[in-house]
């Protein structure tokens, strides 16, 4: 079990994290304290991956370049 | 025109034309007869000026044409020339009357044949593969779910379309498109700088830096793709931090910038594919994830809870660990009393017939026994003692008469007389040495009385002196002197001065000539 904050995962190693602590739970090798310790952490990385894949929003914009060909801004895309 | 008529001197009839005449006369002709021509030949010398006009030449083996490309047809064409390519030009050839040159002004140009550019393809692919920018170990791997992905493609039409669609369908995101033109002289360097554009953004700037990139162009003809085949695009995409994938053209369409992506999709739909998961199975797995979670727990604590409970039913009541004890307690009190008693009759008994055989009688006769066996060897301690002493001075006799003084003596005696036989030889050659001394001593003696004066006047010679003691040697000084000494082997004659000796003095005064060495130093001085 990592001991890393759960909100500095990436949602890989998020959900790559839950499954190992999931698999541990399931062989039921874990000592009763550590079990609990591993819920705790695997409810707390699915909560963090829900909130990751809640955050499915669509947001498209296109960059407005300059005169010189640099960007100088977005403009939100509509309807594509 | 009109001195064509008429020209008074034959041979002279020829028409005369001004320089601009003749000029403007090549020209319409030139660019009458050659209005529009294609023209094949290999690229020379390239220029590319800052006006925005391409200057080439076209040549073969034996001819050059020198051609222009104006800026507005540069920036249309699909195939930018490069010198040694292949190409077949279109357009018009035209005179250039200020230097008396032609040239050719092109309107299209394209390689030539497919063969053509190819080869200029897989020699570019050779460079940079060379350089190591197709590498594997350059690849980077995709992000599994990447926060903006950043498009660079023509902001209308289908590709962009069906990348957003696809993305929707799967993961929604945030997009960044960076409109470039997909194809014309402007798409290389437009795709390049959008790729740099969004590297060169800082993560958490004022807009969101990619973490994922996708170059896509719908297909087309290869001319149509050639930007994508540019050298600035292929590095561009191979220098990226942000892992890109190109999906340029259809399936078998190949350009350089997918060797040098990171990944490369057959469409445009299929590097969206890549570049984000399906929400909706990630959605199911977590489920089934927290699912498994939650059973895991609760079924650890209630295999624990059913353990706990199987486990305390088996656990005896306290006071029935006790009984068997207490009874066996009990018995043994009973018991404790009878035994004692027993035991204490069994050990008296034991007592008795120990103690029995135990009488002052064993001890006396034992007594008896060793008191015997002392006196005996009492007796024998004397007899011992003597003989041991014996033994002793035998052994002290036979060392004593083994040590002999005469042998001492005997070597005393030899060395003894060694020394004698020493001393008389030492004192024999010290004699006989003395003697020799004392021999040559006197021969030497010898000698010096013979070579002495003395010597001399025994054989008859005499030394005269005069009165003051000088020796006199001439007849003249015996004459001068007042009285005269003279000396004899035996002693001394003092004469008055006189002439009774004269005549003898004479006689000896020569003969004393060679006595002459021996008297004093002060009688030599006195001759002078």
């Amino acid at each position: 079990m990592s001991d890393t904050p759960v909100t500095e995962l990436s949602f890989e190693q998020a959900i790559a994290e839950l499954e190992n602590v999931v698999s541990q739970l399931d062989n039921g090798q874990v000592a009763l304290d550590e079990s609990i310790k591993l819920y705790e952490r695997g409810a707390k990385l699915k909560e963090h991956c829900d909130a990751k894949l809640k955050e499915a929003e669509e947001k498209v914009a296109a960059i407005k370049l300059g005169e010189n060909g640099t960007p100088s801004g977005t403009t939100p895309v509509e309807g594509l | 025109m009109s001195d064509l008529i008429d020209d008074p001197e034959p041979g002279q009839n020829a028409p005369e034309f001004t320089v601009t005449e003749v000029s403007g006369a090549v020209k319409r002709t030139i660019e009458g007869a050659f209005s529009r021509v294609r023209v094949r030949g290999e690229v020379g010398r390239v220029s590319r000026p800052r006006s925005g006009h391409i200057y080439l030449d076209l040549k073969d083996d034996r001819a050059v044409l020198a051609g222009v490309i104006w800026k507005g047809v540069s920036a249309r064409l699909a195939t930018q020339p490069e010198e040694g390519m292949e190409v077949v030009a279109t357009g018009k050839l035209t005179t250039f009357g200020g230097q008396s040159k032609y040239q050719m002004v092109i309107e299209d140009i394209a390689p030539a044949g497919m063969g053509a550019l190819m080869a200029m393809l897989e020699k570019r692919k050779k460079m940079l593969e060379a350089e190591g920018l197709f590498a594997p170990e350059r690849k980077r791997e995709l992000p599994y779910l990447p926060e903006v992905i950043g498009v660079v493609t023509s902001p209308s039409g289908a590709v962009i379309r069906d990348i957003l669609h696809r993305l929707r369908d799967r993961f929604p995101r945030k997009v960044l498109i960076w409109p470039v033109a997909v194809q014309g002289a402007k798409c290389a360097p437009e795709v390049a700088a959008a790729i740099n554009g969004f590297n060169a953004m800082t993560p958490g700037g004022s807009m969101p830096r990619p973490d994922l990139l996708i170059v896509a162009r719908g297909g087309g003809s290869i001319e149509d793709l050639w930007g994508f085949n540019e050298e600035v695009v292929a590095r561009a995409a191979a220098a990226s931090e942000i892992p890109l994938i190109s999906a340029v053209g259809h399936e078998t369409d190949t350009t350089l910038i997918d060797f040098a992506a990171d990944r490369r999709a057959p469409t445009p739909t299929a590097a969206a594919e890549m570049a984000v998961p399906v929400r909706m199975d990630l959605m199911s797995h977590l489920d089934t994830l927290g699912g498994r979670l939650l059973r895991g727990v609760s079924q650890g604590t209630t295999l624990r809870r059913q353990r706990l409970a199987d486990v305390s039913r088996a656990l005896p009541r306290p006071e029935t660990l006790l009984d068997s004890a207490k009874q066996r307690l009990d018995i043994a009190s009973l018991q404790l009393g009878p035994n004692l008693q027993k035991m204490v009759q069994g050990k008296r008994l034991e007592l008795q017939s120990t103690a029995s055989p135990l009488h002052p009688r064993i001890l006396r006769s034992r007594i008896a026994h060793l008191e015997e066996r002392s006196n005996e060897l009492a007796k024998r301690l004397g007899p011992s003692l003597v003989r041991n002493t014996a033994t002793g001075r035998d052994r002290l006799n036979r060392a004593e008469q083994r040590l002999q003084p005469d042998v001492i003596r005997r070597d005393i005696k030899r060395s003894r007389e060694k020394l004698d036989g020493l001393n008389r030889r030492f004192a024999a050659l010290a004699s006989s040495q003395v003697a020799a001394h004392k021999e040559r001593l006197n021969s030497l003696e010898r000698m010096r009385q013979t070579l002495g004066y003395t010597e001399t006047l025994k054989r008859g010679y005499a030394v005269v002196r005069d009165d003051a003691g000088g020796l006199v040697t001439t007849a003249d000084a015996a004459n001068a002197a007042a009285g005269l000494e003279i000396q004899f082997q035996d002693g001394r004659v003092q004469t008055g001065k006189g002439t009774a000796t004269s005549g003898s003095t004479p006689q000896k005064k020569p003969q004393k000539k060679p006595a002459k060495k021996t008297p004093p130093p002060e009688d030599q001085g006195s001759l002078f």
